[in-house]
């Protein structure tokens, strides 16, 4: 059974909804979640198979806005918990973890062998070695790209795994030539700079140096952030002039008309690109190049988890639903109906879509890690600080220095030594 | 009169003046003018790069669109639940504050209504955190009442500046006669005062009706969803769903500045009165 | 004043006990939504808080003396919110002059003046959201107005809310608008009270342009211009919705305000730190206090002269 309710509603309205579930002479499980219509819908159809098989339980999903749900979920977890919240994995789950409003769900990872079949989500999921999270769904980063703009431009296509850094910038040259973009994005938002600085963090250093540096365990002024920042200078002149005044759909567009060439985003960027008019046949998806040979390729790929509450009245039956939500069939199920990839290693993707495939592939061969994102694998203040310095180092590249000593003292307040 | 009354002046004078005017308006108006404009005009001329030139033809759907695939409807609802009560609330308030402060010559009295004026003036964000807090508590988060209840306690500091002052310039006389006749202090208010009060009552209603419409700070505070959100707080998040669909964000944002405008146009002598207070003695 | 001959009795207790009768929904409203609040932000500015209750309803901050504030003195955003509102205080000034500029224009009686009038005060009536987004589309990058032309002029286009120098002016200039506006009809009514026997008398002395607005119009526009300072200076410091509408404080924080900045603290995608938040807001309601003492000062003069 599904509530849906248009947009957020009051807390009011959700309790008026559950107590009318329990009119019915079957055990409730209560379930707050933002999803858009498709991801709605097939949430919908994975509580149907589940209630088939388990008819003594009801669940009854409550379907917040997006935005709206941010504020909504702070409110609810203490005033009115339901037994399951859609929130997000690592850092950003924490704050609801230390003031003991998300329950520990280590003994649903251990009696289902999760630490197996989840092996890739294991540590976004842990604080303090206990589990409080359910991955069940995840998208990949990477470089989008129109192969328009690079016949326009007369660049060679990038290869199947993609192309070096050097013929990256040597690309950009020439798409630069040509009155192309080389690289966009839209960043009034912030977080889209952040895919770009985390790939060449990445890519530079390698995984454990990015999650290092999310954690406040590496100093700004050190020669690895140095050399993270030379690589991020090289690409600077490339990227889309004024992105800071534009939103990422903004910059979308651009890709779209074939006035920029490369767009490092999210797999969700695809419905975009391809509501613009862009099809399989002139969209491209490429994993970010490679800068330091030899260094295990990472990706991004953020993970949205479902949580059971401190608060739930039934955690039992919540804790099975859990257990249904990490098994491949459920994620094989809905990520195949929401276009994104399942965190369960024995789930399977829709082999039609090249950027799923691609995404899959690229995830699956990932053997440097898995990152979050940069805003959810750092502190929520951290995060925001360090974004602002990566969109002025490329609006200002030559406030370089002052840049990284206001971050390295941010990191020295938030992290004292 | 300053300046000199233009008719002193030569013809050429008054000729440049004639038409200076309209010239002026035009550019004072362009902004708005320009966002009138690209709300009436087809989606295909802006995706072709016609922002500025001649419309292709006048789409009245974009505000047919706006209407049924948004919620903009509700949100000018939701604003009318959270500015009327507001303005009843607010008004009735400040009647009986001012009453109280512009008869009678109690001690604290300058102390209090200072207290009043003072409050009007501090800024919203010393008052956000402990109020979002208590509207939560009181389960009034996100509802137009836990919104209108803020905005009348808040609007409550104004009104009384103006009530106070307006009564204490009504003449004394009649309530002085009024208690020598024996009649009760509330049949005082009710009988004599209020009568009197009609202009007052008036302007600060459009004045009030006008900046809680148009307050987007608390909107955004208070409520969060399609529900309860006004109008400003509704398009402000419409907006981050039509990226660069200019012809909806302006249709919307002339339907969210078309009720102050009508009510401005409507009850302008009143709106001056009351917006004046003051500035002139 | 009224309690000039008090009868006994009865009628003297309902005359002590009315006003109080009256005030008190008032005064009970005012307390709890206006009162109450300030001093519980200052007390909760002492605290390190992520808002959050735990599952007890208790609440989870922690103390932290001086410790917001001390954060405040080195904290670069801060910095920036200051000086921003610092420019804002300053540029806002400008409403002044050019609100009385429009005035004196308009200040005639040719036909259809009324409605001229009326139509320069639209700005005001308008909400700061839909201000703000006319003001964002006319400054877009690459088809917005302000940027074609300033690429005509210069070849290269301006993105104005791009640009970390620029933005906060551009925002300025956007609150300006209304803000001219509404100076605009202070000074309308100003003018239409000046008396018309004194500019007479100084015409006929030869007074004329200049110096007949300085030594004869503008005093008489005192208390219109003292009204008209009061407004600017909290529009100023009130400046919340056009940053948020138009930049968010971008880009990097260039464009943030106090007001602005306090709401990002607090409430913020990122924020949530109650404490720090009511520590901004205590300095800007402490900067607010300067000019609200001065208009109680002011107002308590008048009342005694009276």
């Amino acid at each position: 059974m599904v509530h849906t309710l248009k947009g957020a509603l009051t807390l009011g309205a959700a309790l008026l909804l559950s107590t009318a579930a329990f009119a019915q002479d079957k055990r409730v499980v209560t379930w707050n979640a933002d999803y858009d219509p498709i991801p709605l819908a097939a949430a919908e159809a994975l509580i149907a198979d589940f209630e088939a098989a388990n008819p003594e339980i009801d669940v009854v999903l409550t379907n917040f806005d997006h935005e709206a749900y941010k504020n909504a979920i702070r409110n609810f977890l203490t005033a009115d918990a339901p037994d399951l919240a859609n929130w997000y994995a690592a850092n950003r789950m924490r704050p609801f973890v230390e003031a003991g409003l998300f329950a520990d769900i280590s003994d649903v990872w251990a009696n289902n062998g999760l630490t197996e079949s989840l092996a890739s989500s294991v540590l976004s999921s842990t604080i303090d070695g206990k589990q409080y999270a359910i991955p069940y769904t995840y998208y990949q980063w990477g470089v989008y790209y129109s192969r328009d703009a690079y016949k326009a431009a007369g660049v060679d296509l990038p290869a199947e795994g993609g192309v070096t850094w050097d013929q990256f910038l040597a690309n950009c040259e020439k798409f630069k030539a040509a009155g192309i973009d080389c690289v966009t994005t839209g960043s009034s938002a912030l977080w889209p700079v952040a895919g770009i600085f985390d790939y060449i963090s990445m890519r530079t250093n390698g995984y454990q140096f990015h999650s290092d540096l999310a954690a406040g365990k590496v100093s700004w002024t050190s020669p690895e952030v140095a050399a993270v920042f030379d690589n991020y200078a090289k690409l600077q002149p490339f990227v889309t002039e004024n992105h800071a005044a534009i939103d990422w759909q903004d910059a979308a567009a651009l890709l779209v008309q074939g006035k920029a060439a490369n767009y490092v985003m999210g797999n969700f960027a695809v419905g975009v690109f391809k509501e613009g008019g862009m099809t399989n046949d002139n969209l491209g998806f490429m994993v970010f190049p490679e800068i330091t040979p030899g260094i295990a390729r990472a990706e991004e790929a953020p993970t949205d988890t479902i949580h059971l509450t401190s608060g739930a009245k039934n955690p039992e039956d919540a804790k099975t639903f859990l257990a249904y939500m990490a098994s491949a069939e459920a994620q094989t199920k809905w990520n195949g109906a929401v276009g994104q990839l399942p965190t369960n290693k024995n789930a399977s993707v829709d082999a039609a879509d090249p950027f799923l495939t691609a995404g899959f592939n690229a995830l699956s061969t990932a053997t440097g890690g898995i990152a979050q994102f940069w805003d959810r694998d750092a502190d929520a203040e951290y995060a925001k600080a360090g974004m602002e310095g990566f969109q002025q180092f490329l609006v200002q590249p030559d406030q370089r220095q002052a840049i990284l000593d206001r971050l390295e003292q941010t990191r020295l307040r938030i992290y004292p030594q | 009169m300053f300046p000199r009354p233009i008719q002193k002046s030569s013809a050429p004078a008054q000729w440049l003046y004639a038409v200076a005017l309209p010239v002026a308006l035009i550019l004072w108006l362009f902004p708005l003018l320009g966002v009138a404009l690209t709300s009436l005009r087809p989606a295909s001329d802006l995706a072709q790069g016609n922002y500025f030139g001649m419309p292709s033809g006048i789409a009245w759907e974009n505000y047919v669109f706006i209407f049924t695939q948004t919620p903009i409807g509700q949100y000018m609802v939701n604003s009318l639940w959270v500015t009327i009560p507001t303005v009843i609330g607010a008004v009735g308030l400040s009647l009986m504050t001012g009453f109280a402060l512009a008869v009678y010559g109690f001690r604290a009295n300058i102390l209090v209504f200072f207290m009043f004026v003072a409050g009007n003036f501090v800024p919203y964000q010393i008052l956000m955190v402990p109020v979002r807090d208590m509207t939560l508590q009181l389960g009034m988060y996100d509802t137009w009442y836990g919104l209108a209840l803020f905005h009348i306690a808040f609007q409550t500091g104004f009104c009384t500046l103006f009530m106070r002052n307006f009564i204490k310039a009504l003449p004394y006389e009649l309530i002085e006669a009024a208690r020598v006749e024996g009649v009760a202090e509330w049949r005082i208010f009710w009988f004599i005062v209020l009568p009197l009060m009609r202009p007052a009552i008036a302007a600060l209603s459009v004045l009030v009706f006008t900046f809680i419409w148009n307050d987007f700070f608390w909107a955004t505070v208070l409520t969060q969803g399609v529900d309860s959100q006004p109008i400003t707080a509704g398009l402000s998040s419409l907006n981050g769903q039509w990226i660069a669909q200019w012809h909806l964000v302006s249709a919307g944002s002339i339907l969210a500045a078309l009720p102050p405008v009508v009510m401005f146009f409507l009850m302008q002598k009143h709106f001056i009165a009351g917006l004046t207070l003051g500035a002139v003695k | 004043m009224a309690q000039a001959s008090q009868p006994v009795g009865r009628r003297w207790t309902q005359r002590t006990l009315a006003p109080w009768l009256f005030l008190a929904p008032g005064m009970f409203m005012f307390t709890v939504y206006v009162l109450w609040p300030i001093v519980q932000s200052v007390t909760l500015s002492f605290y390190d808080w992520n808002g959050l209750y735990n599952r007890d309803g208790q609440f989870t901050g922690t103390f932290v003396g001086m410790g917001n504030y001390a954060e405040l003195m080195t904290d670069p955003a801060f910095e920036t919110s200051l000086w921003n509102n610092l420019k804002w205080l300053v540029l806002y000034m400008l409403a002044l002059p050019i609100g009385l500029f429009i005035a004196i224009f308009l200040n005639q009686t040719v036909t259809g003046i009324r409605v001229y009038k009326s139509l320069f005060f639209f700005p005001f009536v308008i909400s700061q959201v839909v201000v703000g987004l006319i003001f964002a589309w006319f400054y877009a990058p690459n088809f917005g107005l302000f940027y074609l032309l300033t690429e005509s002029v210069f070849g290269k286009g301006t993105a104005i809310l791009a640009d970390p120098d620029l933005v906060t002016y551009g925002i300025i200039a956007a609150g300006l608008w209304p803000q001219i506006a509404y100076v605009m009809i202070l000074y309308l009514t100003g003018l239409n009270n000046v008396a018309p026997d004194q500019v007479e008398a100084a015409r006929l002395d030869g007074a004329k342009g200049w110096r007949m607005l300085w030594y004869v119009i503008l005093p008489q526009l005192r208390p219109a211009t003292f009204i008209a300072v009061i407004v600017t200076v909290i529009g100023a410091l009130r400046s919340f919705d056009l940053v948020s509408i138009m930049t968010n404080g971008g880009p990097f924080g260039s464009s943030r305000v106090l007001s602005y900045y306090m709401f990002e603290m607090a409430l913020g995608e990122y924020g949530f730190r109650m404490g720090y938040g009511a520590a901004i807001a205590v300095v800007l309601f402490a900067i607010m206090m300067i000019f609200i003492s001065g208009f109680i000062w002011k107002m308590w003069r008048d009342e005694k002269e009276r």
